[in-house]
């Protein structure tokens, strides 16, 4: 179903394109050796390069192009064999060398693709415009003097890869499963941890409307560093509805950068106009063009890893499941190796229902992270063969998977420890149901009278009797036989 | 003066080598000569306690058999070169106080090679200007004068022009020069030295205070060829630093001065002899020409079409290039800042305080060639345009091996002279701005004296990375010109 505005003249389409800037993952910066790890020291990982020092000149990080392409064939796009970096002027306190070295009209990656998991199981495929490096800048501080700004420049330097979209996307949902599947991606090839919270994955939205039917691209806005996917969902919610009552009321809406204020949960504009900036692009004379060999990306692709949508395809043909669970199932590639290791010869769908049910929720309510998750592959997977060879019912296993979540024990442990094996043998569940009709004798007369229903209710007394290990099944079947007589 | 300064570089090299003379006796003279050439104004900042502190450990380098290509020789470097632990200017207010961290890769090669710097030498500010009149340190002095007005104060050309002075006033044996349209060669044939720009990429940038980074090179500037060639050997070489900088193994270029130019073809272009050009600065082309020719290469008459169009593309080019690379002097991080209310008006006032005229004109026309609107008129032109020029030489170098041309259309002029237009100063670059669009070796070497008694140069340019056939025709042409006269009182 199309996602639509509806105001006053009509219905309205927004159009949505985003620009994601991910912090590549390498130990050096893109053009000097200074480190990146965060939440160091501040102005402890910055070198003369970094500072912008008198005669200091970039030099590529091999491994930042490599990371980019990467990326770039991760995103099935045309990678760029030459591209060219180029400076973008501007002043300002946390940019020491006065510009930043960004690509241009030359980028790195070209045009590539990603595919939409849409809730209903169905998929939408988005153009990606292009993806260039860049240098991040520093961070300015401004509240801890009341007339000092204070610059840290360990980020200053950075290796970024600009993503951006086409403008592909027509809903606030769209746009935060893309931010999604791009974190998703980005976090299987290992090129981006797409951590929102510590900025190492930021994203600008460009938004736009117009009447439903029309094809033109109106004018749009550009709302800033959005620092998560719900903020980029309200920002674009309310950007278009800004953009529809502008144009309802017979106004213009005007090329603009704009902030959103999460804590109002709007959009205001950021630059005044005698700040319009012009960047003066115009290529780097410190780096020659970056030249790769074919043999090069060939040899990034022979190494990229299972991507998700690939994952995912051969979870739905391999297991059996369906789109919606195979699509939960690989958007974290750790996810996708937990669920593997637990149906590994085991029933796919069995495997399935457990770690998106039980699994999932105990992960939710612990707070813990799957790399150290509250019940281990290997024990869920053992607990899953109980259930198989019949030592558990269902509902055994509910418990047992509460007391593994408890303790951490296997399954076998606590199955002996507890006494909570199944009980199959026949000659016990018949005593437990001999015991329960003697001493029900009327409500035995009315099931023969024709009141079956009454049957789930002695199922319910025996299971109670043997502590709810009695197999249920069996139960119901010597039951149905006893009462009838 | 002392018998020891007027050695050449080659000659002192020998005689530490023979023992017949000590780095601290080298040195000492050297510094007496600094001091005595003081008002030359050639040097901004002086080091003569880490010149003799170096000269001393040169000494026992040499006696421990240790020693490198330069050891042991006093030299100067240009205040352009980032030096640790030694104040660098770029001859600009905008740097005051700023003492380098660390060293640029050159200077530093000088070093390992037992070179001894006797401080940094005084040039146009962030070398921007032929006469060296731009400095915030005030200008250098040439020390060669008029016959016919000896008291007249002459420029000794830009921007390397303190280090053009040191050498030609014996200061120094040898001085470093960086050269982005002319730097080292004007100054060079303005003070009756030699210098060489050599191909863009043979030398590393890294740590140069940079003015435009696709045309700056770093060259030596000496009193002979030959002292050129050792300098070179010790300043060039690949640098992973300077991603520009080219992998290629240096060769020895002393060993290229052969005397033997026999069969060489030496291209004369037509369009470096344009209507005007001073009857002196022609009649020391054709003599040069004919010491070709007498040598036993072949004068052949090419064409390099869009010379004219060279000036104007350097002056798109160069600025716009420097606008980018001079934003990172804004006060904050190092140098000179002067409070303002807002971010903005810090960088205005510190700007404005900062930089002086001939520098904040060509931030202006690079800001203004790069801006929206005019970057295809200019700038992507004057790309375009200097690939033209690079191809022109690319084709005459098919038939010939070297090319010579005047180095200036004038010999040194006066300190006051030249100062009512910008674009009067800008054309003593004519003839070695499209060298150096092109990246081509450029060497300058003094052939004459004009009427009035100052040093005329002319002007060898080389095919990429040949600086050998450069040295090896600046070698026969030196001995033919026989120019061995210094500047009164030297």
């Amino acid at each position: 179903m199309a996602y639509l505005i509806e105001g006053e003249t009509g219905a309205w389409e927004i159009v949505i394109g985003l620009e994601v800037h991910a912090q590549v993952i390498s130990n050096a910066k893109l053009f000097s050796g200074a480190a990146t790890t965060f939440g160091a020291e501040p102005n402890s990982q910055v070198s003369f390069v970094d500072a912008g020092f008198p005669g200091m000149l970039p030099v590529i990080n091999e491994v930042c192009v490599e990371q980019a392409v990467r990326t770039g064939l991760g995103l099935k796009a045309k990678i760029n064999l030459t591209s060219v970096f180029a400076r973008k002027n501007y002043f300002y306190a946390d940019l020491p060398q006065g510009y930043q070295i960004s690509q241009y009209d030359k980028p790195i990656v070209g045009e590539g693709e990603l595919i939409l998991d849409l809730a209903d199981g169905s998929t939408r495929t988005v153009g990606i415009e292009r993806l260039h490096l860049e240098q991040d800048a520093g961070k300015s501080i401004h509240d801890m003097h009341p007339t000092k700004s204070f610059i840290d420049l360990n980020r200053s330097g950075v290796a970024l890869m600009e993503i951006v979209s086409k403008p592909d996307l027509r809903s606030p949902e769209e746009a935060g499963l893309y931010l999604t599947k791009l974190r998703s991606i980005l976090r299987y090839l290992g090129t981006c941890d797409g951590n929102m919270q510590e900025g190492s994955m930021r994203c600008d939205a460009n938004v736009s409307v117009r009447p439903v039917g029309s094809t033109e691209l109106r004018t749009r806005c550009e709302i800033k560093n959005v620092n998560s996917i719900r903020f980029v969902q309200q920002a674009i919610e309310y950007e278009a509805r800004r953009h529809v009552e502008v144009y309802e009321s017979g106004g213009e809406i005007r090329q603009e950068t704009r902030l959103f204020d999460s804590g109002r949960g709007e959009t205001r504009s950021m630059r005044s106009k005698e700040h319009a900036h012009d960047y003066r692009y115009f290529p780097d004379p410190d780096l020659l063009p970056l030249v790769i060999e074919q043999a090069f990306v060939d040899g990034i692709k022979a190494g990229l890893p299972e991507l998700p949508d690939e994952k995912k395809a051969r979870f739905m043909a391999e297991y059996g499941l369906n789109a919606y669970d195979a699509g939960v199932l690989v958007a974290e590639k750790t996810s996708a190796e937990f669920f593997e290791t637990v149906a590994k010869g085991r029933d796919p769908k069995l495997a399935c229902n457990w770690v998106m049910g039980d699994f999932f929720a105990a992960l939710n309510a612990s707070g813990k992270t799957i790399e150290e998750p509250p019940v281990t592959a290997a024990n869920l997977g053992a607990m899953i063969d109980l259930i198989t060879d019949g030592t558990l019912s269902g509902r055994l296993a509910k418990d047992v998977f509460a007391l593994m979540v408890e303790t951490g024990k296997a399954p076998a442990v606590l199955v002996e420890e507890r006494g909570l094996k199944q009980v199959t043998d026949t000659g016990a569940i018949e005593a437990a149901i001999d015991a329960v009709l003697a001493a029900n004798p009327d409500k035995v007369q009315q099931v023969r009278d024709g009141k079956t229903t009454l049957l789930g209710w002695f199922v319910g007394q025996v299971m109670k009797a043997t502590q709810g290990k009695a197999n249920p099944a069996l139960v119901n079947e010597l039951l149905a036989k006893k009462v009838q007589g | 003066m002392s018998e020891l300064t007027h050695l050449t570089l080659a000659e002192a090299r020998d005689r530490l080598v023979k023992g017949e003379t000590s780095a601290v006796e080298l040195t000492r003279a050297h510094i007496a000569q600094v001091e005595a050439k003081r008002h030359l104004n050639a040097f901004i900042t002086e080091t003569p306690e880490r010149a003799l502190a170096e000269a001393e450990a040169s000494d026992a380098r040499r006696r421990q058999g240790t020693a490198g290509a330069m050891d042991g020789l006093p030299i100067g470097v240009k205040d352009l070169f980032c030096t640790e632990g030694v104040r660098t200017t770029a001859a600009s207010k905008i740097l005051d106080g700023f003492v380098p961290p660390y060293e640029s890769t050159v200077s530093g090669n000088l070093k390992k090679a037992g070179a001894i710097s006797l401080g940094k030498l005084n040039l146009d500010e962030f070398a921007m200007g032929s006469s060296n009149k731009t400095s915030a340190f005030g200008p250098a002095i040439n020390p060669w004068t008029r016959r016919s007005d000896p008291a007249a104060k002459l420029v000794p050309g830009g921007s390397s022009g303190g280090s053009a002075a040191a050498v030609a006033a014996r200061m120094v044996l040898g001085a470093t020069g960086t050269d982005t349209g002319g730097s080292i060669r004007q100054p060079a044939a303005f003070c009756g030295i030699t210098g060489i720009k050599p191909t863009y990429g043979r030398c590393s940038r890294y740590g140069i205070v940079a003015f435009a980074s696709s045309l700056d090179q770093a060259g030596p500037m000496a009193r002979t060829v030959r002292d050129c060639a050792i300098m070179l050997g010790a300043m060039a070489g690949f640098d992973p630093k300077d991603s520009t900088s080219v992998n290629l193994k240096v060769p020895d270029f002393e060993a290229a001065l052969t005397g033997d130019i026999r069969g060489l073809k030496v291209g004369i272009p037509r369009e470096y002899r344009p209507d005007g050009l001073s009857a002196e600065i022609s009649d020391v082309w054709e003599k040069g020409i004919a010491w070709l020719k007498d040598a036993g290469a072949e004068p052949v008459e090419i064409n390099l079409p869009h010379t004219k169009y060279a000036l104007p593309t350097y002056y798109i080019v160069a600025p716009a290039e420097a606008s980018s690379n001079l934003a990172r002097y804004d006060g904050l991080r190092f140098g000179q800042r002067v409070p303002g209310k807002s971010l903005d008006e810090m960088y205005a006032k510190s700007r404005a305080a900062g930089f002086g005229p001939e520098v904040r004109r060509r931030i202006l026309i690079g800001t203004y060639v790069l801006s929206a609107g005019y970057y295809d008129a200019y700038y992507a032109k004057a790309q375009k345009v200097r690939r033209l020029i690079a191809e022109d030489f690319r084709k005459a170098f098919e038939t010939v091996d070297v090319i010579l041309t005047p180095t200036a259309p004038s010999p040194a002029f006066g300190l006051n002279e030249n100062t009512d237009d910008p674009v009067t100063m800008w054309l003593n670059d004519v003839f070695t701005i499209p060298t150096s669009l092109a990246g081509l070796p450029g060497l300058s070497l003094p052939a004459g004296l004009s009427s009035d008694g100052l040093p005329l140069g002319l002007q060898l340019i080389g095919r990429p990375f040949d600086e050998e056939t450069v040295f090896k025709v600046a070698g026969v042409m030196e001995s033919a010109a026989g120019f061995d006269l210094s500047p009164e009182g030297v």
